[in-house]
């Protein structure tokens, strides 16, 4: 068994059955997490450097502890204060890093198609970890791997991606990921935030109210307004998308139904979620967070046995 | 194809190796039965299922280790990459002794992963290994099993099968 890429750019390359796989082999890495010691040696032999031309902070760690419990050796890369700002291109500083023999490369870029370029260019595997308003694969597959860890499947689940899909890496591979899985998908938010040929181009139900959304769903996986992506405001004020699209308690609470909270963070509390539903009952976004670690030993696992 | 162990012979070994197993550890009160997976388990719930009746009211620990993320050859398997199984171990293994079942002794890597995987979880006072079948001559490491149900020089084109009523739909050993 293996799956059917060499580098994972996306969810959109995935079938269904290399899906299924990583989330097999991530059930068996999160048993490995709750021991006493949650290390394996599998990836010894390995050293994987995370190349981050844009901030992060939990997908960097989670990536990073993903490949320490495995036993890889890790090299972390920063845009910031490196040959980068001299003028350097992605291409020479990747080749640079990969003279050192490093065997596997976890990219995050602000502009979309990064790793894919650079995978036409280099030979070991690669991770993209965020690529501009692409995709974040590993996030959708944690996403996925929690919905079907808290409702035992996701074929034939509701779910509802909320907010600001039109930037949202995130919301992309999530309606894969989803899809191929088998789930129901709509997309709420703002007119402004939603791309216009959304619905037709990726089979999604599309809706701007909130409510209705809501009262649909099994799952709403709210997302974060990325204010640093928008070149113009696309709304009035954070205030008046908290009343229209925030997700608050009163809103939960006027619900005949209990609708399973998640969110890929960092969260603007007070904006697109309120404090008391990010800490609720019905929340598992740090469920998500566990998770993510599983699932990224499980990507990383299947994807290093490639390079032999 | 050459037969073995048939079903009698071999339910005969497993009734065998369940002696000489209470032999040594009594009522198993400080023992722990580990089945290799995917394949030594198959043993293992045998012995475990055929030691209950041989001690009415003993509390024997069996558990299920998996060595996937152990292995040595990792890197080399290229695309063919092995799919990890459950591991279930539901007690401490800290000063236990330990009987690793392994269906088929063969180079002795996986009985040296397996050693890997249990010091994970505690460090019990002694290990034992029990295999069906021991392909001696074939060693590539320094282990032998304490318990050996049938030995087989088989040469290394030649590979041995066990099959299981369970999940092969009869009890048979095989050199093929």
């Amino acid at each position: 068994m293996s799956l059917s890429v060499k580098h994972l750019l996306g969810i959109r390359d995935l079938t269904r059955q290399d899906i299924e796989q990583i989330f097999q082999t991530a059930d068996e890495f999160k048993a490995v997490l709750q021991r006493p010691i949650k290390k394996v040696p599998t990836l010894r032999d390995t050293t994987i450097v995370n190349v981050f031309f844009e901030n992060s902070t939990r997908t960097r760690i989670s990536f990073e502890l993903a490949e320490k419990r495995l036993g890889a050796d890790v090299i972390n890369f920063s845009a910031s204060g490196s040959s980068v700002s001299k003028g350097e291109t992605l291409i020479d500083t990747v080749h640079n890093i990969l003279s050192m023999k490093v065997d596997m490369v976890v990219m995050r870029h602000s502009a979309s198609g990064a790793p894919h370029f650079l995978s036409r260019h280099i030979d070991v595997p690669i991770v993209n970890a965020g690529d501009g308003i692409n995709e974040h694969p590993t996030q959708a597959l944690l996403d996925a791997f929690s919905i079907r860890e808290k409702l035992g499947g996701v074929e034939g689940k509701k779910i509802a991606i909320c907010g600001d899909i039109m930037h949202s890496r995130v919301a992309l591979s999530n309606i894969y990921a989803l899809k191929k899985l088998g789930a129901e998908v709509t997309v709420v938010g703002p007119p402004t935030l939603i791309p216009k040929h959304l619905a037709e181009a990726l089979g999604v139900n599309v809706t701007y109210n909130m409510r209705e959304a809501l009262e649909w769903a099994d799952v709403a996986n709210v997302l974060r307004i990325q204010l640093e992506r928008q070149n113009m405001p696309l709304f009035s004020s954070l205030r008046e998308y908290n009343l229209a699209y925030g997700v608050t308690r009163e809103l939960l609470d006027s619900l005949k139904k209990e609708v399973v909270i998640m969110h890929p963070g960092p969260i603007n509390r007070g904006v697109e979620l309120d404090s008391a539903v990010a800490d609720g009952n019905e929340s598992i976004i740090l469920q998500q967070v566990e998770n993510g670690v599983a699932i990224r030993m499980a990507v990383l696992y299947l994807l290093s046995g490639r390079k032999g | 194809m050459k037969t073995i162990l048939n079903a009698r012979q071999l339910e005969i070994t497993v009734d065998r190796l369940c002696h000489q197993l209470i032999e040594n550890h009594g009522d198993f009160s400080n023992t722990v039965l580990l089945g290799l997976q995917p394949r030594g388990v198959w043993l293992g719930n045998r012995i475990y299922n055929h030691l209950q009746p041989l001690l009415p009211g003993a509390d024997i620990r069996y558990g299920k280790i998996d060595i996937t993320f152990y292995r040595d050859d990792f890197s080399k398997k290229g695309k063919h990459i092995p799919v990890p199984n459950e591991t279930t171990i539901k007690f401490p293994i800290e000063n236990k002794r330990i009987v690793l079942i392994d269906d088929v002794l063969y180079t002795g890597r996986s009985t040296r992963a397996a050693l890997d995987a249990m010091l994970d979880f505690g460090r019990p006072s002694s290990v034992e290994l029990l295999a069906l079948i021991d392909r001696r001559f074939s060693r590539e490491l320094p282990i032998q099993a304490t318990y050996v149900g049938r030995t087989v020089d088989a040469n290394v084109t030649e590979n041995v099968r066990v099959l299981w009523t369970e999940r092969d739909g009869r009890d048979e050993v095989v050199l093929e």
